[in-house]
């Protein structure tokens, strides 16, 4: 079965392209507008990965994967930040709060085919 | 229209969005200047546009956009305060965005740049530049040395806890060469004291790779700072000659897991050092076979750099192979013979018996499978063909080709390897004529002239992998596509995957080549190889990357011979499943069948698989048990159920082949004799699965 990937992002344009990007690759996209719609998504649909963007409205990047590793289901799904700050301080900040890797915006579709492969396979 | 111009279309119209949603939060913060959250709601549109911007190529967008972020970021931490002038700095910002948006950049540059001194001059602190992130490095072209690393990886407790999964490391590490990994077991506690969320494994891997180390770090990239990972090249073929390589001694005390004089106390004695290591307790089982490993993937690099050309001095003698069938046709019989005296021991209950039975199945089995070694030939035997057929392509398409072989020495079943031949000639023919573009195409999209295909062989547990690789242009989906819709193959509504898409072509009757040429695009093709390719137990994957290249990947069974099999009961009759093909077994009872209203689909985990009953398959009649099992089978790459009665257990199944009369009997592909003597059928679970589906297909 293809897996599935959910996508949290407040930007239409990048939520589009996530989801093009990734169908093309085969996997299957959910996506949310933010942290917390992406919440109640987890709920709902079997999810494999989970990239989130930092900065939503609601519940921020950080504080979804706080959630995330919280929850029983979930605690061990890998997730991927999407930063444009390349400092380290942001890295530092998404892995304390348990993100599994992260990929820095402006990035190609190849670019993030790889590290979704080195996560998911 | 392209997607590119669909998303820019929509990166125009969210990002006016956004300039309207920043406007007014700008002006509500004009009235209360301390709060936040109208801070961070500026923030974030900023960060969008920003962030969307870079993607979509609107470049002077992101790097305006990235000064007015760099700025309300430090008014978001406390560090600057939103003072009116800098509010009207925002407004006039939020204005020369506006006109970026819609194509008048160049003449707002002057605005642009006198905003961002205003900008700078609010926000005393240097900015710093913005740094590009890093292109992934380009692959290693072909021919270039290879070395061997030692790697050490041992990750803090708390690893698995992010999500990560170091299986899929290795998988990585894997792909950039041959790796072996050892797991390190000695710090497993004991089970009561075990976190089971908790990583106690480390791992030594030893990898022959031709990219360099900071390709290694890569892989690790996201798990630094969790796990001490060393890196250390061990062989080079360029630099380090030949020759032997360290004993296991030396290797040890390299990885600091053992002290000299350790090993010095150790070789007064007279037992293999590495064995006397582990009973003195200084090292583990584990830490010497890693050493050991190392030194036979480093020696044998260098063997091969020595001696290539140079065959083994192994002496050998001739056999003719009706000889070798004639073997192993009786190793199956005893095979056969002594499962039925395993399952007489068992019933009998008798200790004296038993202990003669499972002697017998030790033997047996090693007999087994010295036997089946006999057979294996080095796939390296049939690549020389390749090499000649390649250059007469070449020189007959006016293509510069170039074929590199890797694993030649992988060794497989010689029927298999007899079998390969033409399914292979027709794959290098295929990546060679339309695969590989003319020399002047190439030279236009950037590629070098001289085009690579790769023939690669491996091991992966039973299997052995082949892939004929190219870099050529890669398999066009839309063509694949339009074609397919066009033959009435595909519906013109369906959304298929671009996985979905390629195996069309390994349907009957597909080709997309423009012109018919002597070499391949006769329409009789990919569905031939695809057959024989399964006649062989095998099956066949395709990946492709436009203007990288194509793969093709072929998975076969080390042998024909015997299979490993799952044993099912169905009624009175027993059958067996191919185990390559198995992924797991599940229950299912009347209730969930009922649940279903008469679909034959489960629910595993949240996941709907489709599932065929055996019963009615074969007509089986009588009751149906109250609890029935499932066997999930992996089927041309979609998972399908079996409803059997119950799974019997796994089954070493000596493969008969069925007669001639029975060639044309869909559903199965031989049978087997199980330990009490009755024959139990080996079923065909892709060509069920197909038939299956074709009958629902009729009744909807």
């Amino acid at each position: 079965m293809a897996k599935s990937i959910l996508t949290a992002d407040d930007s239409i344009s990048i939520r589009q392209l996530l989801k093009y990007v990734l169908e093309g690759a085969g996997y299957g996209v959910v996506d949310a507008v933010d942290g917390k719609d992406a919440l109640a998504k987890l709920v709902v649909s079997p999810v494999h990965l989970i990239i989130t963007d930092l900065h939503m409205p609601n519940l921020d990047g950080l504080e979804l994967i706080k959630a995330v590793r919280a929850s029983p289901a979930h605690r061990f799904t890998p997730c991927l930040m999407v930063t444009t700050e390349t400092h380290d301080d942001k890295k530092q900040a998404g892995r304390a709060a348990g993100a599994t890797g992260w990929i820095v915006k402006p990035f190609v579709p190849d670019q993030l085919l790889a590290i979704v492969k080195k996560l998911i396979g | 229209m392209h997607p590119t111009d669909h998303f820019a279309a929509l990166y125009r119209e969210e990002a006016g969005e956004r300039l309207v949603e920043l406007e007014e939060t700008l002006l509500e913060l004009e009235g209360s200047p301390d709060d936040l959250e109208l801070v961070g709601k500026a923030f974030r549109a900023m960060h969008t546009i920003k962030g969307s911007a870079a993607m979509f190529a609107f470049d002077e967008i992101a790097a305006f956009t990235h000064e007015m972020e760099t700025v309300f970021d430090r008014v978001r931490s406390g560090a600057l305060s939103a003072t009116p002038a800098l509010i009207r700095h925002a407004l006039r910002g939020k204005d020369a965005i506006r006109a970026m948006l819609d194509g008048r950049s160049a003449e707002t540059e002057a605005e642009r740049r006198a905003i961002v001194e205003a900008f700078r001059a609010c926000s005393p602190r240097s900015v710093a530049p913005r740094t590009t992130p890093s292109k992934p490095a380009p692959a290693a072209s072909q021919g270039q040395p290879s070395r061997t690393y030692r790697i050490g990886f041992r990750p803090a407790l708390d690893l698995l806890q992010n999500g990560t999964n170091p299986l899929m490391l290795f998988e990585e590490l894997r792909a950039l060469g041959s790796c072996q990994v050892i797991a390190h077991k000695s710090k497993v506690p004991p089970l009561e004291e075990l976190d089971p969320e908790s990583c106690h494994l480390f791992w030594d891997m030893v990898l022959t790779t031709q990219r360099d180390e900071n390709a290694i770090r890569d892989v690790f990239i996201f798990v630094e700072g969790r796990c001490e990972l060393t890196i250390a090249v061990v062989d080079d073929s360029l630099h380090s000659g030949g020759g032997d390589y360290k004993k296991i001694g030396e290797i040890l005390v390299e990885r600091g897991q053992v002290t000299e004089d350790q090993i010095r106390a150790t070789l007064e004695a007279q037992k293999p050092l590495g064995e006397m290591l582990v009973d003195m307790g200084v090292v583990t089982h584990e830490a010497v076979h890693a050493a050991a490993v190392e030194q036979k993937v480093v020696r044998e690099a260098r063997a091969k750099r020595d001696g290539a050309g140079q065959a083994a001095e192994a002496s050998s003698i001739r056999v003719t192979t009706e000889k070798l069938d004639a073997l192993v046709n009786l190793v199956g019989e005893l095979v056969i013979a002594q499962a039925r005296l395993g399952q007489i021991a068992l019933d009998r209950d008798d200790a004296e018996l038993l202990n003669v039975a499972e002697v017998m199945e030790r033997v047996s089995a090693s007999l087994r499978d010295t036997t089946l070694n006999i057979r294996m030939v080095p796939i390296g035997t049939t690549f020389s063909r390749f090499k000649r057929l390649v250059h007469d392509l070449s020189a007959e398409m006016g293509k510069d080709i170039d074929l590199v072989t890797d694993g030649a020495e992988t060794e497989l079943d010689k029927t298999v390897i007899d079998r390969l031949g033409d399914p292979l000639i027709h794959l290098i023919r295929n990546s060679c004529d339309h695969g590989i573009e003319a020399p002047s195409v190439r030279a236009a999209a950037g590629k070098p002239v001289r085009a690579t295909v790769q023939i690669s062989a491996y091991y992966s547990g039973a299997n052995v992998f082949l892939e004929i690789k190219d870099d050529g242009k890669g398999l066009d989906v839309e063509a694949i596509r339009a074609k397919a819709i066009a033959q009435h193959l595909l519906d013109p509504d369906a959304k298929p995957s671009e996985k979905e898409i390629f195996n069309l072509i390994f349907l009957p009757g597909f080709s997309t080549a423009q012109k018919v040429s002597n070499l391949s695009g006769r329409g009789v093709g990919m569905d031939v190889v695809k057959r024989a390719i399964e006649a062989l137990r095998g099956n066949i994957e395709v990946e492709s990357a436009p203007g990288r290249g194509t793969t093709i990947r072929l998975k076969l069974p080390l042998t024909l011979a015997i299979i490993e099999g799952l044993l099912v009961a169905v009624g009175d009759a027993h059958y067996v499943l191919p185990m390559s093909l198995v992924e797991e077994c599940v229950e299912i009872t009347q209730e969930d069948m009922k649940r279903a209203h008469g679909n034959q689909f489960a629910s595993v985990r949240g996941e709907i698989v489709p599932y065929v009953c055996l019963r009615s398959w074969f007509g089986v009649d009588g009751a149906r048990p109250p609890i029935e099992q499932i066997a999930i089978a992996n089927t041309d790459g979609v998972r399908v159920g079996f409803v059997v009665d119950h799974v019997v257990g796994q089954h070493q199944t000596v493969i008969k082949t069925l007669g001639n009369i029975y060639e044309d009997v869909e559903g199965m592909s031989g049978a087997t004799i199980l330990g009490n003597g009755t024959v139990a059928l080996i079923l065909d679970l892709p060509s069920i699965a197909r038939s299956a589906a074709a009958a629902s297909a009729r009744l909807h």
